[in-house]
Parts: structure tokens; sequence; C-alpha cells
């Protein structure tokens, strides 16, 4: 897999005239995967879009080198188009060869998006942050809305994109069941 | 880059032609067009030398209102969606999908319009002449206007009540267009053309980067 590392030096976080935190430093270097724990609105979201380079950081730098695939609480998929069309048009995009990845979709392939349930939606995006090739993962709340079995899938597919070399960051209010993970408690940093 | 945009370019151009997921196709501003041409004779009465005269002015405002339609399906769904915030990770300058999006939208409200002209001549009497002029004022005015419409649709995404918004700040951007589509169409008014062409290129110029600066600073 390509270069992938992902290092926050000092970084905090603004919100309209509220600081959410200040002072956080992480890296992310292949094989690894971070988990970002903290209650609702402590700016675990907010770190991420950092992270992502969608949001500029109040104070502090983010360095990223390697490809990155963002989860959200946005779908980006088309709702009127059959699963299969919408992500077929990020494969388009990310040029993904192989097999779409499964999480147990392949029985949906025909409906469209917007009939789907709130699990199975994640578990597409899910799908399309898998088929993306992308080395570095940001993972929102990847968990929400997962059934127990989906939710032990999805944390075996993130295992093993670290095995081959990715590296996975993951804010969750929910505690994971992976072995190996590096726990950020954002509550430590809250200004 | 170019092959990577085509994708998302087909995408804009059906969903912009077509409609759907909340937006209407390029049928509604197409109907719109031909309503106000159809209606016209109606409020000021047959008078065939009046709506010879002032005809090709109603068929500009009627093409400028047009361009106003679809405003608010331009940029906020896919705003909404997280559309711009993937593309952004893949390396998609927000100028680019901008452009993509502005030809996206020439194609699916600038050509019709030019196809159905013929149609609103007729209903104002216009005769071949002025038809002539007013496709060819249509055909340099309407790449002006798809920027002008991207533009506001990115600055107005994510506000509430955007579209009403919108379309009060598209009209006196598009003024010029107006003054100088309409104005060719005046005896020895030739001349304006030049100017629409020159009102176009102005707006297609500054659109992508008013327009990316836009969708940036909304993510803040």
């Amino acid at each position: 897999m390509q270069d992938c590392r992902l290092v926050a030096k000092n970084i905090a976080c603004r919100r309209g005239d509220r600081i959410l935190f200040r002072g956080l430093s992480l890296s992310l270097d292949a094989g690894q995967i971070v988990h970002v724990a903290g209650p609702n609105g402590i700016g675990k979201s907010s770190l991420i879009r950092i992270l992502a380079g969608l949001l500029r950081p109040y104070a502090g730098t983010v360095e990223r080198a390697g490809g990155l695939a963002l989860s959200d609480e946005r779908l980006a998929l088309d709702g009127h188009q059959t699963l299969e069309n919408a992500l077929g048009f990020w494969r388009k995009i990310d040029r993904s060869q192989g097999p779409a990845a499964d999480y147990g979709l392949a029985n949906l392939l025909d409906v469209p998006v917007r009939f789907l349930s709130t699990g199975q939606r994640k578990r597409a995006a899910l799908a399309r942050i898998g088929a993306s090739g992308a080395a570095i993962w940001l993972l929102d709340e990847p968990l929400n809305g997962l059934d127990q079995h989906w939710s032990c899938m999805a944390q075996v597919a993130i295992n093993a994109h670290c095995s081959a070399g990715g590296a996975v960051l993951i804010a969750s209010h929910q505690p994971l069941a992976i072995e190996q993970v590096k726990t950020v408690q954002l509550l430590d940093y809250a200004a | 880059m170019i092959g990577r945009l085509w994708p998302v370019f087909v995408r804009d151009l059906t969903l912009l032609t077509r409609g759907a997921q909340g937006r209407g196709g390029a049928v509604l501003p197409l109907l719109f067009f031909l309503a106000v041409a159809m209606l016209f004779p109606f409020a000021v009465g047959p008078d065939a030398r009046l709506l010879a005269r002032t005809g090709a002015g109603v068929i500009w405002v009627a093409a400028l209102l047009a361009s106003i339609l679809p405003l608010d399906r331009l940029i906020e769904p896919d705003l909404e969606a997280g559309f711009f915030d993937q593309w952004a990770l893949r390396g998609f300058s927000e100028e680019t999908l901008l452009l993509s999006r502005i030809l996206a939208h020439w194609i699916s409200f600038g050509i019709p319009l030019m196809i159905a002209a013929p149609i609103s001549a007729g209903l104002l009497s216009l005769d071949g002449e002025q038809l002539r002029m007013v496709e060819l004022g249509l055909l340099l005015g309407t790449p002006g206007l798809a920027a002008i419409g991207v533009t506001i649709a990115a600055l107005t995404a994510g506000l509430r009540a955007g579209s009403a918004l919108g379309g009060l700040l598209a009209i006196p951007l598009t003024v010029p267009l107006l003054i100088f589509g309409a104005g060719s169409l005046q005896p020895g008014g030739e001349g304006g053309l030049a100017l629409l062409a020159a009102c176009s290129l102005v707006a297609l110029a500054v659109a992508p980067f008013a327009g990316g600066a836009a969708i940036r600073a909304g993510r803040e």
C-alpha cells in the first residue's frame, strides 16, 4: 500500500465563539487504529473534518500522506439511484478494481438508496470506503445503526484494512471490540 | 484529471436534464419559458405589430426568469448529501467541479431554450430576422446566465430561504445580459451582441472562483 501517515500537531478547534478542544496532537501510521472517544458535542466530528482537511484548525497543523476516505453522517450516494449505480459512481471516480465490498449488500444492489434502512445505509457507506482504495480511513461513528452482527463484521473489516497496511481513525462514543487500538480521550483536551 | 472528472460531469448533466432527488429536470424552465410567450399575447391583445415590437424583449425576460427557476437545485442537494466533501477529499478543486456544473446547467437549460425560441417567436409574431437575432443572442447570453446562476446557487446553498434569496440576488446581476440581449434586437443594435458576449465571458471567468470560494467558506 502507498504512503500512509497522518500527523496532527497541537491543534485547536473553534466552532462559533467556543473553543471545543486545544493542544491535541496525534499521529496515525500504517497499521494503526486510533479511537477518538468522548461524549456528544465534544468535537469528534469537527476533529475528523479538520484531519480530512475540510475544516481549518483554529491552531496547529495537520500533515497528510496517502489517500483519505471519509464516512460521516452524510452518505454521498444518490437516493434515486440503485445501490449498485450509486456505489458505481464512486468506483468510476476512484478507478477501483475488483469486486464490490460485500457487507451483505449483494441482494440490495438493485434497491434505490432512498429505500435503505439506517443500518443498510451505514453498510453502504462502509462499502464505499472499502472500494475507495484509500489508505487512511476516517470513520465518524461507523457503528451507529449497525446490528450486532454487522457491527462485528465492520470491525473485522477495519482490522483487515490495518493488517493490509492501512490506517483507521474512528470517532465514536461507543466502546470498540478491536484490540490494539490507541484511544484518544477528547475530553482530556477540552477547553 | 479530465478522465476522473468525466463521471462527475455525466452525473451533473443527467441530474440537471432528467431531474431526480427533489430536482425537476430541464422541462420545468422550458415550460415556464413557453408559458410566458403564450400568456403575453393574451395580456396585451393580438395586435401583431405591437407583439413584434415587444416580443423579443419578452423572450429575453422569460429566458432570464427561466434561468432562475432551477437555482435551488444546482448546488444545495449535493452539498447537503456530502458530495462536495467527498470530491474535495479526492483532490477535485471546487473550481473544476463548478465549471463542470456550469456546462451541465447550460446544456440543460440554455439549449432547450434555444430550441423552444422559434415556438415563442411564432406566438409573439416575430419575423425570421428577429428570430435569428434572438437565437444568436441566446447562444451568447445563456452561458452567462448559467454561470451567474451557479455562482448564486453556491452562495446561497445551505441558507434557509436560500432559493428565494437566490432569485433576488440573480436579478440585478443578470440585468446587463438582459439589456444587451434585448438591446441587440433594436434596429442598429447589433453591437449589443458583442457586449452580450463580453458580459457572458466575464461571468464565466469569475463564476468558478466565486462559487468555489463560497463552497469552501460554507464548510467553516
